[in-house]
This record gives C-alpha cells, sequence and structure tokens, in this order.
C-alpha cells in the first residue's frame, strides 16, 4: 500500500480512538469541572459499561443490532445509577473534599474491578457489531460500524454542547462550576446537581465503552488505558473546557493512530505523555482552559 | 434598646436571636441579636473582622447556624438547607459580588430569575431599573465595568422579587459616580417596600441611606440607633470603629 492511502487509514482508525476518547475524557472533565473531584474509577465506569454491554448482548440473542441497541441504552442507564449510589454513599459523605475523594475513587475502582473479576471472570470477551456492513475504498475497505461510531460520538458531543449552553440544565451546572456558593444562594440545589453530573459522567463513559467494545473486547481490565488517556485529554485540553476536551482528544486519538501505525505504539504513548509535561509546565490551565480565579 | 421600640410597633421582616456561629473551631458570631423592620434600610457597620458578612452568610444558609434562630416572617431559616433560602424570599448581593463571570449578563439574569420561578414581567422591571444593562445583555459579565458588574449583582438578586435583600459592601471600590447610582437603588427599593440589610464601612454611605444602624463588634449586636440619633450625636461611630 501507498503512503497516501496507509496515512488515511491510520487517520481513519485515530478518528475512531478520538471519538470514544473524546465522549469518556468529557465525562471525566466534566465532573473534575463541576465537581472539582477527580474520579480515578472513571475508567471502571468506561470498563463496566463494557462487560454490562457483553451481558446485555449475551441475554437478549437474536439479530446482532437488537442486543447492541439494547445494550447501547441499558448498560449506560445502570451505570448512571451505580454512579449515582456510589456519589451519595461516598462522596457527598466526604463532602467532596479534593484529597479524600481521590483515595475515594482509588477505592472505588478496586471494588469495581474485583468485582467485575469475581462475576464476569478474567475472559475478554467479544460483542457482535450491529452490522458488518464494509465500506469500499479504491485501496482498502473499510468497517462501516467503526465510520458509525465516529458519527454516533460525534452526534452525542454535540447534543452535551448544545444541553451545557442552550438549557437551564446546563445553566445550572455551569453556574454551580463556577461558583457553587453563589449558586446555592440563587436556589440551585448544588447536592443534587454534584449527584446528577457524577452520573452523567459515568453514563458518557458507558456509552464509549459499549460503542468500543464490538471492536477491542470487555475485559475487567480494559478500564485503565481509557483513564490514562483521558486524564491526558483533560489537562491537555483544558478542565471543564468542552472545546478543549475535543480539540486534545482529536490531537491524542489522530497522533497515537498515525504514530502507532508508522512507528509503534509505545511511542505514541510516550510523545502523549510528553505532550502533557509541556502543557503542565508552559500553560497548566491547558490550552483553553483559563486560569485560576 | 433602641429608641424606635418605644413608638409605634413595627412589623418585623427578619428576626435573629442569640445566633452562634463558627467557621471550624472559630466562633465568629456570640448570641448575635437582629432585628429588620419592613420596608426599612439596616445597616450592619463595624471593623473588618467583626461578624458582618458572616451574619449575611447566615441568614443565606451559607454558614451553618450552631445555637440560635433566624425567622422571615414567621418561618424559620437555620433549618433549610441553603438553596431553599432565597425561595423563601431573601436575595444576597455577596461582598465582591460574586457574578457568573464567564456567563452572559442574560444568564446571570435567567439564574436569578430561575431561582423563585419569575418570569418575562420580572425581568423587564428589573431591566428598567438598570437600564445600562438592557444594553449589555449579551456581553460576558465578567467584561463588565466594576459599576455595571455592581448593577448586574443586584439586578440579579431582585429577579427574585424578595422581602428581604442582603447588600454586603455595594459601593466597595466603585468611582463616586457609581457609589451615588448605587445609593439611589438602595433608596428606590426601600421606597418600593424592600426590607434591606446593609453591611456598609463608609460613614457618609450610612449616614444618607440607613434608617437604623446596628454596631457589630466581636460577633455580637452592641446597639441598634436611629440614624436621626447618629446624625444628631455621631460619637457612637467613633466608639465602635474608631473614624469619625
Amino acid at each position: 500500500m501507498h503512503f497516501g492511502p496507509h496515512l488515511l487509514l491510520a487517520a481513519l482508525e485515530g478518528l475512531v480512538t478520538s471519538a470514544v476518547l473524546a465522549l469518556t475524557a468529557l465525562g471525566l472533565s466534566l465532573v473534575f469541572g463541576v465537581m472539582r473531584v477527580v474520579n480515578v474509577a472513571h475508567g471502571e465506569f468506561f470498563m463496566l459499561g463494557a462487560v454490562l454491554a457483553w451481558a446485555i448482548t449475551t441475554a437478549i440473542g437474536g439479530h446482532p443490532a437488537l442486543g447492541f441497541l439494547a445494550a447501547l441504552v441499558i448498560s449506560p442507564l445502570i451505570v448512571g445509577g451505580i454512579a449515582l449510589v456510589a456519589e451519595r454513599l461516598v462522596l457527598r459523605r466526604l463532602d467532596y473534599n479534593p484529597e479524600a475523594t481521590i483515595v475515594a475513587t482509588i477505592g472505588m475502582l478496586y471494588i469495581i474491578q474485583q468485582l467485575a473479576l469475581t462475576f464476569y471472570g478474567p475472559e475478554a470477551r467479544p460483542v457482535e457489531p450491529p452490522f458488518t456492513y464494509r465500506i469500499l475504498l479504491p485501496w482498502f475497505g473499510y468497517s462501516g460500524y467503526k465510520l458509525s461510531v465516529i458519527a454516533t460520538s460525534a452526534l452525542l458531543l454535540v447534543a452535551t454542547w448544545l444541553v451545557l449552553t442552550r438549557t437551564r440544565i446546563g445553566l445550572v451546572m455551569r453556574a454551580t462550576q463556577y461558583d457553587s456558593e453563589t449558586a446555592q444562594a440563587f436556589g440551585i440545589p448544588v447536592d443534587r446537581v454534584y449527584g446528577g453530573v457524577f452520573a452523567l459522567g459515568a453514563v458518557l463513559a458507558a456509552i464509549a465503552a459499549v460503542l468500543i467494545v464490538p471492536i477491542s473486547q470487555a475485559h475487567y481490565l480494559m478500564g485503565q488505558d481509557p483513564l490514562l488517556l483521558s486524564f491526558i485529554v483533560v489537562i491537555i485540553g483544558g478542565l471543564g473546557s468542552l472545546r478543549g476536551t475535543i480539540v486534545a482528544a482529536l490531537l491524542i486519538g489522530m497522533s497515537d493512530g498515525i504514530i502507532s501505525m508508522f512507528f509503534s505504539p509505545t511511542l505514541a504513548k510516550i510523545i502523549a505523555t510528553l505532550l502533557v509535561a509541556m502543557v503542565l509546565v508552559f500553560r497548566p490551565q491547558g490550552l483553553f482552559g483559563t486560569a485560576a480565579r | 434598646m433602641t429608641g424606635m421600640n418605644a413608638g409605634v410597633p413595627e412589623a418585623e421582616a427578619l428576626v435573629i436571636s442569640g445566633l452562634d456561629c463558627f467557621y471550624g473551631e472559630v466562633q465568629i458570631l456570640h448570641g448575635l441579636d437582629l432585628v429588620l423592620h419592613e420596608g426599612e434600610v439596616l445597616c450592619l457597620f463595624g471593623r473588618n473582622g467583626a461578624g458582618k458578612t458572616t451574619t449575611l452568610k447566615a441568614i443565606m444558609g451559607l454558614v451553618p447556624a450552631r445555637v440560635g434562630s433566624i425567622r422571615l416572617g414567621g418561618k424559620e431559616l437555620t433549618g433549610l438547607p441553603a438553596h431553599e433560602v432565597p425561595k423563601a424570599g431573601v436575595a444576597y448581593v455577596p461582598q465582591g459580588r460574586r457574578l457568573f463571570a464567564e456567563m452572559t449578563v442574560a444568564e446571570n439574569i435567567e439564574i436569578g430569575l430561575m431561582a423563585r420561578r419569575k418570569g418575562k414581567a420580572v425581568r423587564e422591571n428589573v431591566l428598567d431599573l438598570f437600564p445600562l444593562l438592557r444594553q449589555r445583555l449579551r456581553q460576558r459579565s465578567g467584561t463588565l465595568s466594576g459599576g455595571e458588574q455592581q448593577m448586574l449583582a443586584m439586578a440579579r438578586a431582585l429577579c427574585l422579587e424578595p422581602q428581604v435583600l442582603l447588600l454586603d459592601e455595594p459601593t466597595e471600590g466603585l468611582m463616586p459616580s457609581m457609589i451615588a447610582k448605587i445609593r439611589e437603588t438602595v433608596v428606590t427599593l426601600r421606597d418600593m417596600g424592600v426590607s434591606t440589610i446593609l453591611v456598609e464601612q463608609r460613614v457618609d454611605a450610612v449616614l444618607s441611606i440607613a434608617d437604623r444602624v446596628s454596631f457589630i463588634e466581636n460577633g455580637r449586636n452592641r446597639e441598634t440607633v436611629d440614624v436621626e440619633e447618629l446624625r444628631a450625636d455621631p460619637s457612637a461611630v467613633r466608639r465602635y470603629v474608631g473614624v469619625g
């Protein structure tokens, strides 16, 4: 294959990575932005989404599209519910103290991971894609499902942006993010907003996982990479900045796709981590973040 | 205690009695008592750290009351979660304005309206009070001038159509023409029947717009006097603040 088509293939793979990463990182970014909670268990919500997707598609059977669509709806809802319970039982009781919540979410990470190992097992299991249509390009065929992942993710990102900027729910979330004390003085139940945002963050991670699981299989340790990459994206993009998160996800996803294909995946990780270090040194608030007030 | 109580009894908008408040282990308010009459401007006067801002935060439920009561009309506020207090009819203009700086003027006003589900009519009334804001609706509030920000902070609070308005140093850091405008607004609001607690450091401001003045010292209300008394004999000001 010539260089041009090869680059196109790498770029497409990078776009798929970016799309899923943007959704996952957006969840992490919202939780940190609004609640100031560093959710180390974020990757486990991702893993849960994938594992539940496998369980749901297996239980339903029939045409793969049927099971997949059910998983795409039910799995994020269950994960969101679990996150809400965890938030009420743990984070709220810690009064959202920044240090305590880091330790608590590390604990949540291990609990969720070990529960998955106990009940789901150590195997990596595939989920059938809802359709297997291949788009034939002049140089190679490409999975139509992967392209649909990119489209679905883009749609969800636009929807999230609309909710944040155009609705009252978004207004309430942004007010809580900027100044939770003043938000309370204007009747905003900050406590309930926190519960909702934490659940929403987990839902976004779970959706991303359901989308990726027909490509990469469900496994109880699969949450680690998305967690690391989400942190990288959120740091580069700027905490709490939707635009920054998307730009950084594209940057990291594309460079990961292209560098992995032409050089090695390890080099891609090295470069991403180096980028984080550079951003932290020269622009600690991130590319699109605003400096602390 | 006050000269006013001897006369005709006035309706009480807000009554604080025996209030103790803490920041962590440090006690800020020691059995503070305060009465706000309906339709008056009551000024809290005192040194930095005396507990004026804490009193306002305690009313808003942002600092919990450990002992004592805060009653709005017949309603006890101390047991309410902080976000229920504004819904009961208390609006707060915090020190330093605390706008949602990255949001537009319109969005800040919208948040004010949402607190008590007020609609277009209230929005129009508030904008009529601060016509300048009407031209800036789509501007990011953090980019407004200091005086405009103060107007927006007051507009946002007035969107609640509150019975009681809490103003924490509204003229701090403003230029004289703006200070005059803010004071005018406070007087207009009193004429409209809003009961206001005003925290203020400037003696001239107190004398020109307050009806009564409470001297706060070490977390206690030492004395509440009519402003006429104070105009006749400003020695109390010197006693509590050391400036004249």
